[in-house]
C-alpha cells in the first residue's frame, strides 16, 4: 500500500500526460464495489485507482467521501452533479467536469458510503493534504493523523517535513513523525532513537504511544525467544484465579470445584433426604457438606475434588512470566527507560501543580480567615457568624450582577459594595450584641452563633435553597496552561492576587497608620491603651467592621468559583477556625502561615488519596488536633500579658 | 448535724415527683393502655425528649459547672446510638436472613448466614464483607459495654490530649467542634464500616420482641428514658453538691487559683469530660431505638451547638435548668418545624413558621444571652427567692 501511495504521489503531475484509461473506465471495472462500498471492498477500489493513475483521482476520492458522487441508474456511470431546483440535475464528467447531460432526480442515485468507508477514504486523503498549499488544510491533516495515527501516514508525513515552510506546522510535523516512528519506523534503530527522543517529555501523546509498547500479558511457560518482562509469582504479582485459569487452559491442572459449585452439585444430588449418605439436616456446616461431596465424588457422580487442595497449591510448581507483545527487547528497554524519565518529569510537574493548587487554596483560606483572626486577636471574640458574612458578601455580588449585566463592571462594583455591606453589618453586630458581652468569650461565641443561624435561615428565606450563580467576567475564564501537567485557572490566580493585595493593605494599615497603631495598642493591653487616650470602644467597632468587611470581599471571591448558597459560609467556617488556631491569633503573618499549612496539608492529603476528599478532611482535622498539642497557641503565639488569658 | 442529702436538695424530690407523675400520665393516656389521647409517635417524641434532657444534664455538668464549653458532646451521643444500633441492626437482619434461608434446599451454614447478613446490611454501600468493628455485633452485652467504652475512651484520649496541653476557653470549644466534625466526616464515608451516609436504620424493631407492638415498646423505652433521666439527675445533683462539685465550680471560676491550691485541675476536668461523655452515650443509646434511624448528619457540629443553646436557654449551673431548657426548646422546635404553629398573615407577606423558626430561635438565643444570661432557670430562682 505504501509503495503504491508513494508512486501515486510522484506520478500525480505526470498523470495528465500519460496515456491511461479514464477515471470513469477504472471505476467501471470496480462498478459494484464503488456502488455498494464497504470497509472490505474499499481498499480494492483504492488500489485500482492508484494503479491506473487517472487524472482527477484525488478529487474523486474526496468527493466520494463527501457524498458528492452520483450514479445514473440505467447505465451505472458515475458523475458529479449540480442542480438549481433539486429536481433536475446537470451531470458533470468526473475527469473534465464538463456537463454531460441532465437527468431527473429519480434516474439518479447518490453514493452514500458508510462511516467506515469514509474514514478509510479520509485517512487516505490525509497524506495528500499534508502537502496542500493551504496551511489550514495541512493543520487539519495533522490533527486528523494525531487523532487516528496509522502506519500508512508515516512515510508521507516524513516526506512532507522537508518542504514545510510554516515553522509551527513544521514543529508539529516533526513531533508527529517522531511519535509515528516510535511505532511504525521500519528499522529498530530509528524506533529506539525516536523513543529516546521523548525522555522527560510531558506530553500526553508521548505517553500514549510509549505505553502500548510495554503492553504485556502473563503467560504460562514462556516460549523461547519471547521478550520477557519479569517472572511472576502467583499471589504477589499475579492474581491466583488468573494464574489458575491460565494453567487450566493449558491442561496443567485439573479443575477445582468452588464452594458454590460443590453446593450446587450437592443440591442436584439429593436422594430421599440424604446427599451421599449424609442426612440433609447435617449439611448446615461446611465439614458436613465436604463429607457428603467426598462421598459423591467417590461414587463418581460429581467431579473429583480433593479436600484441602487450594488453587494456590495446585499451581505452586508452575512458572508464570510476563511477556511483552513487542518482540524486540532493545525497544522495550528503551521504552521503559524513557517512560521512567517521563514519569519522573511528570511527578515533578505534578508536585508543582499541587503546590499551585495548595497556594490557591491557602489564599482562599487566608481571605476567609484573616477577618476572623483580626477580631479574635484584637477583641478576643470568636465570631461564629463570620461564615455568614462571607455568604452575605457572595449574595451581594449576586444581587449586583442582577442589576448590572456587564460582568466586569459588576465585579468591580461588587467588591467595594460587599465590603460596605458587611462592614455595616459587622459594626451593627458589634454595637448591638458583642459590646455587651466583653469578658464573656464563651457567651459571645454562642450569641454570634445565634446570629449565624438566624442569618443563614434568613438568606434561605430570601434567596431560596437552590444555588445562585456568581459569574466571573470573560477574561477570567480559562486557565493558564504551562504544559500538559501544570495548569491553573485564572480565577484562582485572581484570588491569589487579591489575597496578596489584602495582605499588603492590612500590613500597611496595621503598621503604618494611626488606626493600626491604636489597634495594636488595644490588642496588647486595652486598659493601658485606654489610659493613653485611645477609645477602645471605637477601635473595637472599627476592627470588627474591618474584619467583617474583608469577609464580605472573600465571599465575592469564593462565590466566583463556588456556587452561592446559604451554606457557603458554613462550609468555610471550620477551615477558617483551623487556620486561625493553627496560625496563632492576632498576627497577620500567623494567619498567613496557618492558611499555608492548612491549605497545603489538605491538598497533600488529597494527593495521597484523591478519591476521598472526606477522608482528607478527617485526617486534616486530626492532624490539627495533634498540632495544637505541640503549639497550643498556634505557630506565632502572642507574647507578654496578652497571651496570659 | 448535717442535713440529709434530700433535705439539702429539695429540687430532687420535686423533680423526681414531677417526672414520675408525667411518666404515669403519659402511660395512662397512651395507646399502649388502650387510650388514644397520645399517639405512639408522640410517645416516642416525648421519650426522645427525655433522652435529650439527659444529655443536657451532661452538658450542664461540663459547661455550667466545669466551664468547659464542649461543642462535641453530640459526637458521644451519636456514638452511643451507633453502638446499640449495630446490635439492633445485626440481630434483626440475622432474623430476616434466617427466615429467608429456611426454605433453601440445604440448611445454611454459619458462614452462609454471615455472608447473607453482610450483603443485606452493606449492599447499600457496595460491600458484602462485615467489617471487623462489627465483631461483637451479635452480642447485646458486648455492644452495651461498647456503648460506654467507645465514647468513654474517645473522650478520655481527646480530653487527656487537650487538657494536658492546657487548651482552654474558645480554643477548646473549637477543638471539640473539630473533633465532632472529623468524626461525622469519617462516618460519612462509605468504607467507614457503618454504612456511610445511609446510617443504621430499622432500629425501632427490637430483635426477639417482634411480637410486641410498637405502642407497648414505645412506652417501655419511655420508662427506660425516664428512669435514666432520674438517675442522671440524682447523680448530677449528688456530684455537684459534694467537695467534687465545689472543686469543679472553682475550676470554672478561676482555674489558675484552684491549681495553685494544689488540686490536679487536669484530672478533675478529665473526669468530668469523660463522665459526661458516658452519660451522653447512654442517652444516645436510649434515643436512637426510639428515633429508628441514625446517620452521620446527627453528629454534625450544629447538633452540639444546639445542645449548648438548650442549656443556655434553660440556665447554666443548675441541673433542672438544663432539663427545662432541653425539653422546652426541643419540643417547641418540633412544634414549629412540624407545622404545628399557625402561620401569621401580614397582608403583604405570610410568615410560615417552618421557614422562620430558625430565625426566631437564633434571635431569641441572642436575646437570652444578652438579657437573661441565667436563662429560664434564673427566672425560676428569682421567683423562688421572692416567695
Amino acid at each position: 500500500m505504501f509503495r503504491r501511495l508513494l508512486s501515486l504521489l510522484c506520478l500525480l503531475p505526470l498523470a495528465a500526460f500519460a496515456q491511461a484509461p479514464s477515471l470513469q473506465d477504472v471505476l467501471q471495472t470496480q462498478q459494484d464495489a464503488v456502488e455498494k462500498a464497504s470497509r472490505k471492498t474499499v481498499d480494492q477500489v483504492l488500489a485500482a485507482l492508484v494503479d491506473a493513475q487517472a487524472p482527477g483521482t484525488l478529487e474523486f476520492i474526496e468527493a466520494w467521501g463527501d457524498k458528492r458522487v452520483w450514479m445514473r441508474k440505467d447505465d451505472k456511470l458515475f458523475f458529479y452533479v449540480v442542480t438549481d431546483d433539486n429536481q433536475t440535475y446537470t451531470l458533470l464528467d468526473l475527469a473534465t467536469r464538463d456537463p454531460a447531460g441532465t437527468a431527473d432526480k429519480r434516474a439518479l442515485k447518490q453514493l452514500k458510503p458508510n462511516s467506515g468507508v469514509r474514514s478509510v477514504l479520509a485517512s487516505y486523503l490525509v497524506q495528500f493534504q499534508l502537502s496542500d498549499p493551504d496551511p489550514a488544510r495541512r493543520a487539519d491533516a495533522l490533527t486528523a493523523i494525531e487523532r487516528a495515527p496509522d502506519e500508512s501516514h508515516y512515510a508521507p508525513l516524513q516526506a512532507s517535513v522537508a518542504d514545510e515552510g510554516d515553522a509551527t506546522l513544521r514543529a508539529r510535523k516533526e513531533r508527529l513523525v517522531r511519535l509515528l516512528a516510535v511505532q511504525y519506523a521500519p528499522d529498530p534503530a530509528t524506533r529506539i532513537a525516536a523513543i529516546e527522543s521523548f525522555a522527560g517529555d510531558l506530553g500526553v501523546d508521548a505517553r500514549s504511544v510509549l505505553n502500548p509498547i510495554l503492553a504485556s500479558t502473563p503467560v504460562l511457560d514462556a516460549p523461547d525467544g519471547a521478550n520477557i518482562a519479569r517472572a511472576l509469582k502467583p499471589g504477589d504479582d499475579l492474581d491466583i484465579d488468573t494464574a489458575f485459569d491460565l494453567a487450566l487452559a493449558a491442561d496443567k491442572v485439573a479443575p477445582i470445584p468452588s464452594v458454590a459449585e460443590r453446593k450446587a452439585a450437592l443440591e442436584a444430588n439429593i436422594t430421599d433426604g440424604t446427599v451421599g449418605g449424609v442426612r440433609l439436616d447435617l449439611l448446615n456446616t461446611q465439614e458436613g457438606r465436604d463429607r457428603a461431596y467426598a462421598a459423591l465424588s467417590h461414587a463418581g457422580t460429581v467431579p473429583d475434588w480433593q479436600p484441602g487442595l487450594t488453587k494456590a497449591a495446585a499451581i505452586a510448581d508452575l512458572t508464570f512470566t510476563e511477556v511483552y507483545a513487542e518482540p524486540d527487547p532493545a525497544i522495550t528497554d528503551a521504552a521503559a527507560a524513557t517512560l521512567a524519565s517521563i514519569n519522573r518529569a511528570v511527578g515533578l510537574n505534578q508536585m508543582l501543580d499541587l503546590s499551585l493548587d495548595a497556594l490557591s487554596l491557602a489564599s482562599i483560606y487566608f481571605l476567609a480567615a484573616i477577618g476572623l483572626a483580626i477580631t479574635f486577636g484584637v477583641m478576643g471574640v470568636i465570631n461564629m457568624a463570620h461564615g455568614e458574612f462571607i455568604m452575605m458578601g457572595a449574595y451581594t455580588g449576586y444581587v449586583i450582577q442582577q442589576i448590572i449585566p456587564d460582568y466586569t463592571v459588576s465585579i468591580l462594583v461588587a467588591v467595594p459594595v460587599a465590603f460596605a455591606v458587611t462592614f455595616a453589618a459587622g459594626v451593627a453586630m458589634e454595637r448591638l450584641v458583642i459590646r455587651w458581652l466583653y469578658n464573656r468569650p464563651l457567651e459571645t461565641l454562642l450569641a454570634t452563633f445565634g446570629i449565624s443561624i438566624a442569618l443563614q435561615q434568613l438568606a434561605k428565606n430570601i434567596f431560596g435553597t437552590q444555588a445562585r450563580p456568581l459569574t466571573s467576567p470573560g477574561w477570567l475564564d480559562g486557565a493558564w496552561v504551562l504544559n500538559d501537567v501544570v495548569s491553573i485557572s485564572y480565577i484562582r490566580i485572581a484570588i491569589f492576587v487579591l489575597s496578596l493585595i489584602f495582605l499588603a493593605l492590612l500590613l500597611f494599615i496595621l503598621n503604618r497608620t494611626r488606626l493600626g497603631l491604636e489597634v495594636r495598642a488595644v490588642t496588647q493591653n486595652p486598659r493601658m491603651a485606654a489610659s493613653m487616650g485611645i477609645n477602645p470602644d471605637r477601635i473595637n467597632m472599627l476592627t470588627f467592621g474591618l474584619g467583617s468587611g474583608i469577609a464580605g470581599i472573600a465571599g465575592v471571591a469564593i462565590g466566583l468559583y463556588a456556587k452561592v448558597t446559604s451554606e457557603l459560609g458554613a462550609d468555610y467556617i471550620v477551615q477558617s477556625f483551623m487556620t486561625v488556631v493553627v496560625g496563632g491569633v492576632g498576627n497577620i503573618w500567623g494567619t498567613l502561615l496557618g492558611a499555608g499549612l492548612v491549605g497545603s496539608l489538605q491538598k497533600g492529603i488529597e494527593w495521597f488519596n484523591p478519591s476521598n476528599t472526606l477522608a482528607a478532611q478527617t485526617y486534616m482535622i486530626l492532624f490539627i488536633i495533634l498540632f495544637i498539642q505541640i503549639r497550643p497557641r498556634g505557630i506565632i503565639a502572642l507574647k507578654g500579658r496578652a497571651a496570659g488569658d | 448535724m448535717q442535713k440529709s442529702f434530700l433535705a439539702r436538695n429539695p429540687s430532687v424530690l420535686i423533680f423526681i415527683g414531677c417526672l414520675a407523675a408525667f411518666t404515669l400520665a403519659v402511660t395512662l393516656l397512651s395507646e399502649a393502655t388502650g387510650a388514644t389521647f397520645i399517639s405512639t409517635s408522640f410517645v416516642k417524641t416525648l421519650g426522645k425528649t427525655l433522652c435529650l434532657c439527659l444529655i443536657a444534664i451532661a452538658m450542664d455538668l461540663v459547661w455550667g459547672y466545669c466551664g468547659i464549653l464542649s461543642l462535641g458532646h453530640f459526637a458521644f451521643f451519636g456514638l452511643g446510638g451507633y453502638m446499640i444500633g449495630m446490635w439492633l441492626m445485626y440481630e434483626r437482619t440475622k432474623t430476616i436472613v434466617t427466615n429467608s434461608l429456611e426454605n433453601a434446599t440445604l440448611p445454611p451454614t454459619a458462614d452462609e448466614v454471615r455472608d447473607a447478613i453482610g450483603t443485606q446490611i452493606f449492599g447499600v454501600v457496595g460491600g458484602a464483607e462485615i467489617p471487623p468493628i462489627w465483631l461483637f455485633a451479635d452480642s447485646l452485652f458486648a455492644q452495651l459495654a461498647l456503648v460506654v467504652l467507645v465514647p468513654g475512651l474517645l473522650a478520655l484520649v481527646f480530653g487527656w490530649l487537650a487538657f494536658r496541653s492546657r487548651v482552654t476557653g474558645v480554643y477548646l470549644s473549637i477543638l471539640t467542634q473539630a473533633m465532632t466534625l472529623a468524626l461525622s466526616l469519617y462516618l460519612f464515608q462509605n468504607d467507614s464500616g457503618l454504612r456511610g451516609n445511609n446510617g443504621l436504620s430499622g432500629l425501632q424493631n427490637i430483635p426477639g420482641l417482634s411480637h410486641i407492638s410498637q405502642a407497648t415498646l414505645s412506652i417501655w423505652f419511655f420508662w427506660a428514658s425516664a428512669v435514666a433521666l432520674a438517675l442522671g439527675y440524682l447523680l448530677a445533683v449528688f456530684v455537684t453538691n459534694g467537695k467534687f462539685g465545689s472543686v469543679i465550680r472553682g475550676i470554672r471560676d478561676d482555674e489558675a487559683r484552684v491549681r495553685f491550691l494544689g488540686y490536679n485541675v487536669e484530672g478533675y476536668k478529665l473526669v468530668v469530660f469523660t463522665g459526661t461523655a458516658v452519660i451522653a452515650a447512654i442517652a444516645g443509646a436510649l434515643y436512637y431505638p426510639q428515633a429508628g434511624i441514625i446517620n452521620p448528619a446527627e453528629i454534625a457540629p450544629i447538633a452540639s451547638i444546639y445542645l449548648a443553646v438548650w442549656v443556655a436557654i434553660g440556665g447554666r449551673g443548675r441541673i433542672y435548668g438544663a432539663v427545662i431548657g432541653a425539653a422546652f426548646v426541643s419540643l417547641l422546635s418540633s412544634w414549629f418545624t412540624g407545622g404545628g404553629a399557625p402561620d401569621v398573615p401580614l397582608g403583604f407577606y405570610t410568615i410560615k413558621w417552618t421557614d422562620w423558626w430558625l430565625v426566631l430561635l437564633g434571635l431569641s438565643f441572642v436575646a437570652v444571652t444578652l438579657f437573661a444570661p441565667q436563662g429560664i432557670g434564673g427566672l425560676i430562682d428569682k421567683l423562688v427567692r421572692k416567695s
